[in-house]
């Protein structure tokens, strides 16, 4: 038996899974699509003595319209979910082009959006996109809710503000604004696999050149890594090859990468920096098409 | 709540009913407790793809899930595919294109391939390889089984689902 003996629940409803949480406190632990903790129990670098099963709650998956036009995507909405949902991409592009970056479409099947968001894995994919687009996360526990913003949410190295007794219940995603132009990328070593190096980034234009900008990088730093001198640099500059060589030295030059077995902190610093420009380049390239607006 | 549980599914459109203990992984569950050894193990960490079985249509690593979460589920393994001595399209394609060697990944490839065709029933070689990018092949090699895919994909994808 590869992971060490727990309680297992399951509960149907909201309140009971929260009130489960309280009762056990840190001994507690959800389980959602299991894609990143399953493998932590088997190799038992996790060992819960309870688990609490999500995946028979109701009413913790779906993808609605939020009323300011943005979307309220329920925490236990599988990847997959995201990625066949025809109208994503008109309604929120850069959601919808990382999605089909996580995993495989086996992962994507079980993973759920809070799952993937509460593990905060470092090199993953939509964490740092709920950071570029604004996210709020809705955190429920028996006394109630709180409400989170994605940068907030995020405290370093797999640490994230959730408490024990809480479970993540909805991610608010704001409105796509008209006209946005935006880009995702990154580098691992083989399709499917974590990023060593990746970037997702949006810019508002007025005319030709860039009003806001919003530069996330993740695989970067314990957890997603904004480069607000980046985003300063553009404001006001047009996105020419001047701007972007310029953009390319500042993002190498702010991030602090650790080095691990996968790459080195220079290649990263390097590789961050060239992938911001291409994406940049490849988000004004594309232009507005297509864009929701 | 115990540590053990009352697990109801069904398997290749056979019912089953079991005590199984709740930290049991549903591959470790297939194989041990249901016999059904064709659904393989590599990695155990779902890496390898090799244990992918089918669950209420969809493709996913049985080593990923706990038996108990599969309560009420369909499940399809690779012994599932065949029709008596008659090989399931895929499976023809695989022996006829050498699409294995070894064989130890072949299981996992063949439900990943047959999930994938019954949502894309003639794609293209981009989109097979993309497709089977969550799975390891350390023998064979990709080239027969992309080939493989390609070759029972008109005939695999119309095969309506059970």
């Amino acid at each position: 038996m590869k992971p060490a003996p727990f309680e297992y629940y399951c509960p149907e409803t909201l309140d009971e899974a929260v009130s489960l949480l309280e009762q056990h406190g840190d001994d507690g632990k959800v389980l959602a699509g299991g894609q990143s903790f399953m493998p932590l129990m088997s190799l038992r670098l996790a060992r819960p003595s309870v688990i609490v099963d999500l995946n028979r709650v109701s009413g913790l998956d779906g993808i609605a319209a939020n009323g300011d036009g943005g979307l309220a995507i329920g925490a236990l909405t599988r990847q997959r979910a995201l990625e066949r949902d025809a109208e994503l991409p008109a309604r929120n592009p850069l959601l919808a082009a990382a999605v089909p970056l996580i995993g495989h479409f086996q992962i994507r099947n079980r993973g759920t959006v809070g799952g993937s968001l509460v593990h905060a894995d470092p090199a993953a994919e939509l964490p740092a996109v709920t950071v570029a687009l604004g996210a709020d996360f809705v955190l429920t526990s028996a006394g109630g809710e709180r409400v989170v913003s994605a940068a907030d949410f995020y405290l370093g190295y797999m640490a994230t503000a959730i408490e024990a007794n809480e479970v993540l219940t909805e991610i608010r995603v704001p409105a796509w604004k008209a006209g946005r132009l935006w880009a995702i990328d990154e580098v691992s070593r083989r399709k499917g696999d974590f990023a060593m190096v990746g970037v997702a980034l949006w810019a508002d234009m007025d005319g030709a050149n860039c009003a806001d900008a919003c530069i996330t990088l993740f695989g970067v730093g314990g957890e997603p890594v904004r480069v607000e001198k980046a985003e300063q640099r553009l404001k006001g500059a047009a996105l020419d090859d001047a701007t972007l060589k310029e953009v390319e030295r500042i993002v190498s030059e702010e991030l602090e990468p650790d080095s691990d077995i996968h790459a080195s902190a220079l290649y990263r610093r390097e590789v961050g920096g060239v992938l911001t420009r291409r994406a940049l380049r490849a988000a004004a390239e594309r232009g507005t098409e297509g864009n929701g607006a | 709540m115990s540590t053990k549980s009352i697990l109801n599914l069904t398997v290749n459109g056979k019912a089953y009913e079991k005590l199984v203990e709740v930290r049991m992984t549903l591959a470790d569950f297939l194989r041990n407790e249901l016999d059904l050894t064709g659904t393989h193990l590599g990695c155990e960490h779902g890496v390898c793809g090799a244990c992918t079985v089918i669950m209420d249509g969809e493709a996913v690593r049985s080593c990923l899930l706990l038996a108990v979460q599969a309560e009420g589920a369909t499940l399809e393994t690779v012994e599932g595919l065949a029709d008596g001595d008659r090989l399931h399209p895929l499976q023809a394609a695989f022996q006829d294109r050498h699409a294995l060697q070894c064989g130890f990944c072949t299981p996992g490839f063949l439900m990943t391939a047959t999930a994938f065709l019954k949502e894309n029933p003639s794609p293209t070689d981009a989109e097979i390889r993309e497709a089977i990018s969550g799975n390891i092949c350390r023998c064979t090699g990709y080239q027969p089984i992309i080939e493989a895919i390609g070759q029972a994909a008109p005939e695999a994808g119309g095969k309506p689902r059970e």
